[in-house]
């Protein structure tokens, strides 16, 4: 494949734009321009795959098939697109009769799919040797002092781990610290925030992400860095309703990491998609120094 | 009180459960389970469970169906795979939970005003019509459907924050090409039949 196509799912252009808005100045920046794919559908999300699953591996294969035609892998930043997209990818590889029929219904709609789309996760791309070698060279404001919980979650992780440990990833880390920030022993980097069960059963919501924001808290971190639009909403929504049920302050800016990384490479704070946080960031900017400006 | 039996008979499990559930989830280990618990202790959502994951492996290995398909703990499975990376017995225990909820849909088993199954099919019911997910409307038919419109009124304090910075639109999105999906969604159940 000839690099790489950005797959932005529902997410991206709905709850998390600023992940949007902070993912592609980076990839702009480092030199690999990043096109959205054109006419993409729903990656299906966990949803899709609890009722049909047939239907969801197919719904995927179709942005795989779009992929394919222009003859690029997919950047999925989103951690459920990734998986979901990964995990459809993986079955239509397989022999199985239902993958033979979803390939064949594929190709019967006018999107044909032969098994030659990767997906990755851009943190996967943007921890690889010499591009985070790039990152580094391109460092104009270093986020020292910054001590950030890294969050990776999930999905991202899990169950396929080809690029970092599903227990304890550290690439997230060591991209932090190439920019200067100090990354705090997070042992709940990779425990769940219940994802979308924090929409349907709002006492666990609130539980999951108590124990991720207090353990950050205990750990004193400035800040917590996500990879996923649903941590990052979970994490940042709920933190009115914790304090008030748990009685505690647990409050603290919850990131894109692409948001931290634009900053250091001294890209316009303005189009970082700052201004969508909900919580307080000046405590953050006065810890950087200068208000955030080089 | 009335006295019931608490202990099934062996003619009253279903002996073809296991097999279902294998075929349906892909993961052939299910009866290497060795009841170790890994997968119980490593759950975010076991405490919440009715039962925890290590007794649903035995549920489906054993024939439990019914207790297995009514439970809540299927539809409290958040897909965190942290049980399916940790299993000894390489058990793909989040897909099993999936092929559970989806026997239970099937079998018109779930807790149909429960707010987690109503979810799933609502979201899978847009994208199917529409190629795309509405975040908005998405939540306004999961209230709904689920009959909780106080719930949603608990909500309009938090979607006024997501209007103010922009993150949320009251746009039905869509692809463009809406025919192509369709004819896929229709080859597949063509072929189901």
């Amino acid at each position: 494949m000839n690099g790489y196509v950005y797959y932005p799912g529902c997410s991206l252009k709905g709850n998390s734009k600023h992940y949007e808005e902070s993912i592609l100045p980076i990839f702009k920046e480092i030199g690999m321009p990043l096109e959205e794919l054109g006419d993409w559908n729903c990656c299906g999300a966990t949803a899709y795959f609890s009722v049909d699953d047939t239907m969801a591996a197919a719904i995927c294969g179709r942005n795989l098939s779009l992929a394919e035609k222009i003859n690029k892998d997919i950047i999925a930043p989103c951690a459920g697109c990734f998986l979901t997209l990964k995990k459809s990818n993986k079955f239509l590889h397989g022999q199985s009769a239902k993958a033979q029929k979803i390939l064949a219904a594929l190709e019967k709609a006018g999107c044909g799919y032969n098994g030659k789309v990767d997906v990755k996760h851009p943190l996967e791309v943007l921890t690889q040797a010499d591009i985070l070698e790039k990152i580094k060279s391109r460092v104009t404001r270093k986020l020292t002092g910054l001590r950030v919980a890294c969050y990776y979650g999930c999905q991202l992780v899990r169950p396929f781990t080809d690029f970092d440990d599903p227990d304890y990833p550290m690439s997230l880390d060591r991209l932090m610290a190439a920019v200067g920030a100090e990354p705090v022993e997070f042992s709940g980097k990779t425990r769940c925030c219940g994802g979308s069960l924090t929409g349907t059963i709002e006492e666990v919501g609130l539980r999951l992400n108590y124990i991720l924001l207090k353990e950050a808290k205990r750990k004193s971190a400035d800040v917590i860095s996500t990879i996923c639009p649903l941590c990052q909403f979970n994490l940042e929504i709920l933190q009115n309703k914790i304090v008030k049920k748990y009685k505690e302050n647990i409050t603290m800016p919850i990131l894109f990491f692409s948001q931290l990384i634009g900053l250091a490479m001294g890209l316009p704070k303005q189009d970082l998609g700052f201004s969508r946080s909900i919580i307080n960031l000046q405590p953050m900017w006065e810890k950087i120094g200068n208000g955030g400006r080089p | 009180m009335e006295i019931q039996r608490k202990v099934k008979y062996e003619e009253e499990l279903d002996k073809q459960f296991l097999d279902v559930i294998k075929q349906m989830s892909g993961s052939e280990e299910i009866d290497r389970c060795i009841q170790c618990g890994t997968c119980s202790s490593s759950c975010p959502m076991s405490v919440y469970m009715d039962y925890p994951p290590r007794k649903i492996i035995s549920m489906v290995k054993n024939g439990f169906k019914d207790e297995a398909l009514r439970s809540f703990t299927i539809w409290l499975c958040p897909s965190c795979y942290t049980c399916q990376v940790r299993c000894p017995s390489n058990i793909k225990i989040t897909d099993v939970m999936y092929a559970l909820k989806r026997k239970a849909i099937e079998e018109h088993v779930y807790p149909s005003r429960f707010a987690i199954p109503v979810l799933d099919k609502e979201m899978s019911k847009i994208i199917g019509r529409k190629g795309r997910n509405s975040e908005l409307w998405l939540i306004l038919n999961l209230y709904l459907k689920s009959r909780n419109p106080l719930g949603l009124l608990k909500m309009a304090p938090m979607g006024l924050k997501l209007m103010k910075t922009g993150r949320m639109s009251l746009k039905k999105e869509s692809i463009k090409d809406k025919r192509q999906l369709q004819t896929l969604l229709m080859a597949l159940k063509e072929g189901q039949r």
